[in-house]
């Protein structure tokens, strides 16, 4: 294994730091999976690093529209209660969520 | 012949002779699923009742017109179609093949699904795919797999299984899938059926669950290219709802559908025949190519020299995307939502961690790390520039060529559970795909022979926009050899 494979491995704190930035409560076991697995896809998409794209722009959509704009126009939306069906909890019409504060 | 076995083609001129029904013919078609789906399992969801309202509305829409001709009637009336579990259908489920949106029913219709049955289609139900269309094979649909209807051991491809199983098993007449990296091309591919990538921005997205915003492409599975046209021609048309819908009138794609060929300019990039690739496939697409060319097409090589780049910069933009568009999924507006927790960050925590399969977080956690600070510029924007140069190449070959013609995929159906342990392997099954959705191009697989009786793809890539010079060429071999006319037994 070359340095650069060496350093493309994810530590199992670089694994519980990603998780956490995620939301995603991995097991032990996932955790240890994922770096392993991860780590040998990063390591595969090191080759990336061979190209010279110091002068290439980069392309984040392949269509030469920006700044779409919707008419201002007052329409009709969902009604209230056909979006709540799907909440899991609900309240005086309201998505009901947890307390942020204390 | 069976009603189930037809064609929309078929069906269509059926119907408008009056030699059959709209609700005969959805009823052949739920007796077939009823027949056969507990061996294929295509089908998340089949909705029987719905359909054969749908199906007598088509009959009366077909005597009304039989009374006023003038009124001209819309090709997909009474036509029995199966559509993914990633577009949203009022009023029954939707769950993108994920525990996470187990109970979703959206509360509003795709806008394809709109125009399909504002043209009068027939909606059967909903197909398996991977979870939230993130596979190869259809095995990370949280339900269960898919099996191919060519060999029942053997994975349907994926992410678009179960609706490219759907049209083998003649379970439905077309069907809709999704398209990230060559989630509708690869099964038609394993499936031995017609698949076609419009180009990014021909069809609305609005209502197809988002995976990666900027490569995803609804698109049509066919039992034949005469079928992919006429849906294509449903679906394509400018969506306000959709940001990146693009304002270019349709083309009539039934005037592409002309056996001639001569002239037109075929390259054949040499980077889409590597080793590793099974000989069999190679040996079917070369004969393909040969048949082009006795048919009067201009073949010659053509290089994609940053062709091997396209998958690792592709396993790092769309899950990049990924992360951010799943962000979404906290269990307060809908989905899951883990009943047990202590504050507002164990309720995201849980939730997630119940809700995703092991794929899912995969790819959450591979763009989270893309995205995150300190690797941005290594990984997203370092994936992002390449893409550029993969665009390039594809922008310089169709300066030269009509279309491009390569394998849909490395090798033909694989064994169910053989690629599930080895991401980067199930990953490497769309190494021929993905390229297209990175430069936003269309592109068709359709089949081009047989290897050990399990059928072979043909991908046929058109530059943007260019959906007619794909359609034509592809219909041109289709009737020269009539691959498609083989079928599975079941």
């Amino acid at each position: 294994m070359d340095k650069r494979s060496q350093e493309t491995k994810l530590s199992r704190v670089e694994v519980e730091h990603i998780a956490e930035l995620a939301k995603l409560s991995l097991t032990d076991a996932e955790k240890e999976r994922f770096r392993e697995q991860l780590s040998a896809i990063l390591e595969y998409a090191e080759m990336l690093q061979r190209l010279d794209t110091e002068a290439i722009p980069p392309t984040a959509t392949v269509l030469p529209l920006r700044n779409v704009m919707a008419a201002d126009e007052v329409r009709p939306s969902f009604a209230r209660e056909d979006v709540l069906a799907n909440a899991p909890e609900a309240e005086d019409g309201c998505f009901k969520v947890r307390a942020i504060l204390e | 012949m069976k009603l189930y076995e037809l064609t929309i083609h078929e069906a269509q001129e059926l119907l408008r002779k009056g030699e059959i029904s709209a609700v005969e013919l959805t009823q052949a078609v739920i007796d077939r699923i009823v027949e056969v789906d507990n061996q294929v399992k295509a089908y998340l969801t089949v909705t029987p009742e719905s359909a054969l309202d749908q199906a007598q509305e088509a009959d009366d829409r077909i005597a009304a017109w039989r009374k006023n001709p003038a009124n001209p009637l819309d090709p997909l009336t009474g036509i029995p179609l199966a559509i993914k579990d990633v577009i949203c259908t009022a009023g029954v489920p939707t769950t993108c093949g994920s525990r996470i949106l187990e109970n979703f029913i959206p509360p509003y219709n795709a806008t394809v699904i709109e125009r399909l049955r504002r043209q009068g289609a027939v909606i059967l139900g909903k197909t398996n795919p991977d979870e939230f269309a993130m596979g190869s094979s259809t095995e990370n649909s949280a339900y269960f797999p898919t099996h191919n209807p060519w060999d029942l051991s053997r994975v349907p491809g994926g992410s678009s299984g179960g609706s490219a199983a759907a049209i083998a098993a003649d379970e439905c007449l077309g069907a809709l899938g999704s398209d990230t990296g060559g989630s509708v091309r690869q099964p038609a591919a394993l499936c031995g059926v017609a698949g076609l990538k419009p180009t990014y921005g021909r069809v609305s997205r609005y209502g197809l669950v988002a995976f990666a915003s900027s490569l995803d492409q609804i698109g049509p599975f066919g039992k034949d290219v005469t079928d992919c046209a006429i849906m294509l021609q449903a679906l394509a048309h400018y969506d306000p709802c959709d940001s990146t819908s693009v304002d270019v009138p349709a083309p009539n794609y039934a005037q592409a559908l002309v056996p001639d060929i001569r002239g037109m300019r075929v390259g054949v990039p040499s980077e889409y025949f590597v080793e590793g690739m099974q000989p069999a496939v190679e040996t079917a697409v070369r004969a393909a190519i040969e048949k082009m060319a006795d048919l009067g097409a201009e073949v010659d090589e053509v290089s994609l020299p940053h062709t091997e780049y396209s998958l690792p910069a592709y396993y790092l933009i769309a899950p990049a995307e990924a992360s951010a568009n799943l962000a979404r999924y906290d269990g307060v507006k809908y989905g899951y939502a883990h009943p047990h927790v202590e504050d507002v960050w164990d309720a995201y925590r849980q939730t997630r961690q119940k809700g995703f399969g092991p794929e899912v977080k995969r790819r959450i956690m591979l763009g989270t790390y893309a995205l995150s600070a300190g690797y941005y510029d290594a990984y997203y924007l370092k994936a992002q520039k390449v893409r550029t140069l993969i665009k390039r190449d594809f922008d310089q070959a169709f300066s030269k060529f009509d279309v491009l013609v390569a394998p849909t995929s490395p090798t033909v159906a694989f064994k169910i559970g053989e690629k599930v342990n080895d991401p980067l392997q199930m990953y490497l099954s769309d190494v021929f795909t993905l390229s297209l959705n990175l430069a936003g191009i269309c592109g068709i697989s359709i089949p081009c022979g047989f290897a050990d009786g399990l059928p072979v793809g043909l991908q046929i890539m058109g530059d943007a926009f260019a959906e007619e010079a794909v359609l034509r060429l592809a219909y041109a071999y289709e009737q020269a050899t009539g691959w498609h006319k083989r079928k599975p037994v079941l």
